[in-house]
């Protein structure tokens, strides 16, 4: 069956109150950005509280689907048929013939769930729900009603035109990129950031993700990585502006300078630094990471508070108690997986003690960085000035 | 500047090569099967192709079946002689230290219900021909050894396992892996008791994406690939011409002053060689000398991760691989470097430079320098 519109479900935009007209025309514009690259014509339009996306002549219809499921707010999306209002007898011909284009194989069970959203069309919904459910049966002997758990729900909404739908894809949920501020996600490599950026930007958070390279000594390979991985999360949350930053003379510095085991957790406090003076620049509220609870040495709980001692605003860590499988199944359903796996060298696998301390004691860890006080400013300095930002996506 | 030493990867191609190829692309662009001209134009670069590679073997043109690559004559050989013989057995020998296009086949034979002997290497990477007599059984079809080992320049003993077996095992197979050989030694399968060999063309300055399979007269072999029967059937598919041509034109311009080139790769090997040993803590793997390949050289520096060092020689314009350019896409060891018994620690501190005939005394003795001050700058940054 050739559909021309969708019907858009959302849910959580619905208890927003006052503020419901903006979620909504937010998430209107995130499904026109979601289209753009599809082939066909769109129209998205607010109608009477609900959103509808109408496309002209010939689409893609899988294409398109797939763009709206990474739109985040949307819960459900239905291909429609819109038909406009001639009479009951029309309307049963064309349920029947809905019906009969759908579902093939009659053996179903089946409830009419019809809902007269304007007043003053003849039938209430129960009559509706009745009369239509008895065409059907007369015109399909096998099929059969179930009220209470039928396999098919077949809506049919009376407004100023009739939306037939029965079949509900479903969305990433969520809500729409740009209601809910902007965070700097610390991606790596990895398997974690991109999917604590997919989790954080589900929120309806915005974006702008920073990566610590160490050239020479990490390749260019790795640094398309992350910039693939980015395009992987920017399919969801829209473009993503990527800040690349040489790391290599701070971790050399620090190398030179102070007590190996200490190595990571040292990185890791100046990369928050660098991250959140990145964020403030680029008017973000927060920090993303993908820290996880005990996953590696620097993420033991002291070394996620020695990390965490340097950061003055907010650092979210969506996927802190999940298991290393409950996030890689994440990572593959965002397909950012398969990437994350190549094997390249980044900067905090290169230059790295083999046994790093796994309980940093903070005041030891600050007193280490006393001993970088020579140059550590200017160097932080320069590579802030050195940052390249790229968009993605 | 540009200094590139990872020719064991892939290689310039000639200007020669690369005018063939443009000539079969803007004119003589015909499909060999045509009836027509344009088809008998395209089809005299084959023929003319053939008849090179044949001289440097000193075969006949129907012995020569082109193929995309190396990794194609590899699998040909393998799967198509081991479905040619499965009536008289099921037991295949190769080596531990093969190319992946060679040990894959294998392994998927193995899923097949075929076992396959996989023979040691000493420290140096050379099996010995005892331990392959030791290994044949009656049911032995194929034996599958490499001319050059990739990723340290191993040379194999072929020409003496292939007299060993044409004198005691006449029936079974014998296929030689020479893509890092061809183009470095005159290789005479007829004397060397050779029935199939595998050549790449990258690897001899000429395209990638072309290849033979050298298939001895009365050989039989099954296809693996079907279609229009192109190539008496063994090899379905229209010929790639412009791969082809390139390729004809790569082997014969290498062959040319071969032994002149050599002598040119040895010394500088020899001189990259000892140079590498002024610097403290690095460690040669494979042959010095005349018993190794002479464009092959596989050096670990302890306490440097490999990809750190090669991104480092990278910054100045220095292309080298870790390992093997093929097995670094895989995490972990290599299976040759395993296989030579060589610390583990060690493997992950392992470059290969690989030379060619262009490579010049003034690229390698800068590239020495260019490790002279790396090596102990790196160092200072060692994992402790």
């Amino acid at each position: 069956m050739k559909f021309q519109s969708f019907l858009i479900k959302y849910s959580e935009i619905g208890i927003k109150g006052k503020n419901r007209y903006m979620f909504e025309d937010m998430l209107v514009s995130q499904i026109v950005r979601a289209l753009k690259p599809v082939e066909g014509d769109f129209s998205v339009g607010k109608v009477s509280g609900r959103i509808y996306v109408n496309a002209q002549g010939d689409f893609d219809y899988e294409e398109a689907i797939e763009a709206l499921r990474h739109v985040f707010g949307i819960v459900g999306i239905c291909p429609l048929v819109q038909i406009p209002d001639e009479g009951f007898e029309d309307l049963s011909r064309k349920v029947v013939a809905y019906m009969d284009e759908m579902y093939p194989d009659k053996s179903i069970t089946f409830k009419v769930m019809a809902r007269r959203a304007r007043k003053d069309y003849p039938m209430d919904s129960n009559e509706l729900n009745a009369k239509l459910g008895e065409v059907i049966l007369d015109a399909f002997p096998e099929i059969r009603v179930n009220v209470h758990n039928p396999e098919v729900y077949l809506n049919v909404e009376i407004r100023e035109q009739i939306n037939i739908y029965s079949r509900i894809i479903p969305g990433p949920g969520g809500m729409p990129v740009g209601t809910n501020g902007k965070g700097m996600l610390l991606l790596s490599g990895g398997i974690d950031s991109p999917v604590a950026g997919y989790m954080v930007s589900r929120r309806g958070v915005l974006l702008e993700a920073v990566y610590f390279h160490a050239p020479p000594y990490t390749s260019e390979r790795a640094k398309q990585k992350v910039v693939d991985l980015a395009e992987k999360v920017a399919k969801f949350s829209g473009p993503i502006r990527l800040h690349v930053v040489n790391f290599t003379e701070i971790q050399l510095y620090i190398y030179e300078t102070c007590p190996h085991d200490e190595l990571t957790i040292l990185m890791r406090r100046y990369m928050m630094r660098i991250a959140e003076r990145l964020a403030k620049e680029n008017g973000c509220q927060a920090l993303i990471t993908g820290e996880s609870i005990g996953q590696v040495a620097s993420q033991t709980m002291q070394s996620l508070a020695a990390t965490n001692d340097v950061c003055t605003i907010p650092v979210f860590r969506p996927v802190i108690a999940f298991d290393k499988q409950d996030i890689v199944d994440i990572a593959q359903k965002i397909d950012t997986y398969d990437i994350s796996i190549q094997p390249f060298e980044d900067c905090c696998t290169i230059f790295v003690a083999r046994h790093p301390v796994t309980k940093p004691n903070l005041n030891v860890i600050r007193r280490s960085e006393n001993k970088l006080v020579e140059k550590i400013d200017r160097l932080v300095g320069e590579a802030i000035q050195t940052t390249e930002s790229i968009i993605v996506g | 500047m540009e200094i590139y030493l990872d020719n064991s990867a892939t290689t310039r191609p000639f200007a020669a090569v690369r005018d063939t190829m443009i000539q079969t692309l803007d004119e003589d662009f015909g499909n060999p099967s045509s009836l027509h001209r344009k088809g008998m134009e395209a089809e005299a670069y084959i023929r003319q192709a053939k008849a090179r590679i044949a001289a440097t073997l000193k075969v006949e043109e129907k012995e020569i079946f082109f193929t995309s690559g190396g990794t194609e004559a590899n699998n040909l050989a393998i799967l198509g002689g081991a479905a040619a013989n499965y009536r008289a057995g099921r037991h295949l020998i190769t080596t531990s230290i093969e190319h992946p296009s060679v040990l894959n086949p294998m392994r998927h034979l193995e899923e097949q219900g075929y076992s396959v002997t996989y023979l040691p290497v000493d420290r140096r990477g050379q099996i010995s021909p005892e331990d392959l007599a030791g290994a044949m059984t009656p049911g032995t079809i194929l034996v599958s050894v490499m001319m050059v080992n990739n990723e340290i320049g191993a040379r194999e003993p072929v020409e003496e396992i292939g007299k060993l077996l044409k004198e005691k095992w006449p029936a079974v197979l014998f296929h030689v892996d020479a893509v890092q050989g061809y183009g470095k030694y005159r290789i005479r399968p007829r004397n060397a008791g050779i029935d199939l060999l595998s050549v790449s063309g990258h690897k001899i300055h000429g395209p990638k994406g072309a290849g033979f399979l050298y298939v001895k007269d009365k050989v039989k072999i099954k296809p693996i690939l079907f279609g229009g029967d192109q190539q008496k059937g063994l090899r379905s598919g229209t010929e790639n011409v412009p791969g082809i041509a390139g390729l004809g034109v790569a082997a014969e311009a290498i062959h040319k002053d071969l032994e002149g080139h050599n002598e040119q790769m040895y010394a500088l090997r020899e001189r990259f060689w000892q140079g590498l040993r002024e610097i403290p803590e690095v460690y040669l793997n494979g042959s010095a000398g005349r018993e190794g390949a002479p464009h092959v050289i596989s050096a670990g520096f302890a306490g440097i991760r490999s990809e750190v060092l090669l991104h480092a020689l990278e910054d100045k314009g220095i292309y080298v691989s870790s390992g093997s350019a093929c097995s670094s896409h895989h995490a972990g060891a290599s299976s040759t470097l395993e296989a030579i018994r060589l610390d583990p620690k060690l493997a992950d501190c392992t470059l290969r430079f690989s030379l060619s005939m262009f490579t010049t005394e003034e690229e390698t003795d800068a590239a020495l320098q260019a490790l002279k001050e790396l090596v102990p700058f790196l160092r200072r940054f060692k994992r402790r």
